[in-house]
């Protein structure tokens, strides 16, 4: 598998909602793994061009001075706001299992609009949009267990 | 045994049940809030959660996002720690509701010892010795009010049910001053605790507090397993603990110890739990039962060789406590000094970043902290760091342990009452031994008096 391939793959998965994809080609097999964990470092560069979310992010940025010890669980990308889970439960894209998902990426949202469902202690909580734009990513798989603040949708 | 266990708690305790749990060979889940992101035990932990923002009341105390994230982690037993939800009976309801094993006692005895009325009152029915004072809640009538104190006998101390800890009292040396001493603290416990009912007790001069460790498992067993000597407090906050108390005969001990083991059974009380007392003259008076593990449970392991909070998970899980009353003795003395990050005189609280952390070691040397170098101390929790342990032979050589191990001990980036603490070891009457719960005030204030 030549190089420039390679890339197009990595930009594939950076750019989609894909969280994994594995890709068999003769004797050449190649699997990349985006890594949609959240990163524990607090980050100071904010102004950046390129999506955050597809850059593993230095693991120490280590501050000037002692800061805060709360970063956020995701960098804010130039291009959208996270939705991040406000509670801890699991993530349910669909109102019901087999029906269709609440949203789908592409899709346009306005505030208020039902996102997904985060289930805790046997209910059902409806999480709403409260930006307008379009999905641009889904970072949470239908059934995981989902911690506060976790990211859930990018939103553009 | 469980297979995993969720810890509900933060700081050094969260460690501290998270080395039981591995030591059992139980998975850990730890919950945290965003400002314990980078806790020592969330990186240690088989899973985390994290539960919600900095401040307690969306983390720590939040019930419904500890009891989901047992859910989603299919823990199986949840452990409350010391603070925060140990002593909430509605958390342990809703714990067992949910269906996991909450590691402490049964709601009920957590609701009866919550309410220092019917504490007081189910230990004068099970023969434990308590302060003499008004017979249950005070009344509305104040000349009821000024009977009762007539009857007790000046000074007095009026104490709100809803309370316990220190918080929630007022002492009154006169009868002028009493009625609205008892309004102001029933209108005090209403904003505190919701609860308004008050009762009064003797308030005792120069007394000691002295505690008794117990141990209860499912099999109607209960033992104590010895006393704590934690007088050298300030603001009812205790800044040095002991065991054993010093100066106070045995049979004593042995005598109060075997009436809190018989109202563990006359109770039904279950796991770890202490009784708390005050003494003077000879006299031992109960004040209150914490129905958790306690912060000093250190120097009760390190003269009975018993490892409490891993008896706590064995109890929860069905277990027969592996001893009887006669196996439990009582060897050498520990003294647990509690490193708190905050101006060693001032005592203002000193969050930030540790620079440099350099613990003491060494034989008879034990140092529970769940910091590090480079650790952010948050400022949205109490300003305790850690802990540090001595045990020796005998009293002396605890001492004189501790004494090098705080000479050792090096914090940088923060202030920590360490300084005190060499000065205590050096008190000439700490070192007889025996003093009041009201000496560190007082010697405090003399400081002060001769410094200002």
């Amino acid at each position: 598998m030549d190089l420039r391939k390679l890339k197009t793959l990595i930009d594939l998965v950076a750019e989609s909602g894909i969280s994994e994809i594995e890709v068999t080609e003769g004797e050449d097999k190649v699997r990349i793994v985006k890594n949609s964990a959240v990163p524990a470092a607090p980050m100071h560069v904010y102004s950046q061009p390129m999506p955050m979310h597809a850059m593993q992010p230095p693991p120490a940025a280590a501050p000037a001075a002692a800061t805060p010890p709360a970063p956020p669980p995701a960098p804010e990308p130039a291009s959208g706001t996270y939705v991040k889970s406000p509670m801890v439960g699991t993530f349910y894209r669909s109102p019901s299992p087999g029906a269709s998902p609440f949203i789908e990426v592409g899709q346009t949202v306005k505030p208020g609009d039902t996102l997904c469902i985060i289930e805790a202690m046997k209910l059902l909580n409806e999480i709403e949009a409260e930006v307008a734009g379009t999905v641009k990513e889904c970072l949470a798989e239908n059934g995981q267990a989902v911690e506060y603040g976790q990211p859930l949708f990018l939103i553009g | 045994m469980f297979g995993k266990i969720l810890i509900a708690n933060r700081g050094e305790i969260a460690l501290r049940i998270q080395r039981a749990c591995r030591e059992l060979g139980v998975r850990t889940v730890v919950v945290h809030s965003q400002a314990d992101t980078d806790a020592k035990y969330v990186k240690l932990a088989d899973e985390s959660v994290c539960i919600g923002p900095a401040p307690s009341r969306d983390s720590y105390l939040n019930i419904p996002a500890i009891i989901s994230a047992a859910e989603v982690t299919d823990a199986e037993a949840i452990h409350p720690g010391y603070g925060f939800l140990s002593e909430n009976a509605d958390f342990a309801e809703r714990v067992e509701k949910s269906g996991f094993v909450f590691i402490g006692p049964r709601p009920e005895s957590i609701r009866l010892m919550g309410d220092k009325v019917s504490a007081k009152k189910a230990m004068i029915a099970t023969g434990v010795p308590t302060v003499p004072g008004s017979e249950g809640a005070l009344p509305d009538e104040p000349r009821e009010i000024v009977k009762i104190a007539r009857a007790v006998g000046y000074p007095v101390i009026i104490k709100a049910a809803g309370g316990g800890g220190g918080r929630g009292m007022r002492v009154v040396h006169t009868e002028a001053a009493l009625v609205n001493a008892v309004n102001m603290t029933r209108q005090e416990a209403q904003t505190a605790f919701g609860n308004s009912t008050v009762y009064m007790e003797k308030f005792l001069e120069n007394p000691r507090h002295i505690e008794i460790q117990v141990l209860a498992d499912q099999h109607k067993n209960a033992f104590w397993l010895g006393e704590r000597d934690c007088s050298m407090q300030r603001r009812h906050q205790k800044i040095i603990e002991e065991a054993p108390a010093p100066g106070i005969m045995r049979r004593l001990v042995e005598r109060i110890g075997d009436r809190c083991a018989d109202a563990c059974r006359k109770i039904g009380y279950r796991g770890a739990g202490t009784f708390e007392f005050l003494f003077e003259d000879g006299e031992f008076y109960f004040i209150e039962m914490n129905t958790r593990v306690q912060v000093e449970h250190p120097v009760t392991e390190m003269v009975t060789g018993i490892d409490i909070v891993q008896q706590q998970i064995r109890v929860a899980a069905g277990e027969k406590l592996p001893f009887r009353q006669k196996d439990i003795l009582c060897r050498g003395a520990a003294i647990e000094c509690r490193i708190n990050a905050e101006d060693p005189y001032k005592f203002t609280p000193s969050p930030g970043r540790i620079t440099g952390w350099h613990p003491p070691g060494g034989p008879g040397v034990r140092v529970d902290s769940h910091v590090y170098t480079g650790y952010f101390v948050p400022p949205h929790y109490d300003s305790m760091i850690g802990k540090l342990i001595c045990y020796g032979d005998t009293r002396a050589q605890a001492m004189a342990r501790m004494r090098i191990a705080l000479s050792e001990m090096v914090v940088e980036g923060i202030q920590t009452n360490i300084p005190l603490h060499r000065d205590l070891m050096l008190d000439e009457k700490f070192i007889q031994g025996g003093t009041s719960i009201h000496y560190l005030e007082n010697r405090l204030a003399a400081r002060q008096a001769s410094q200002g």
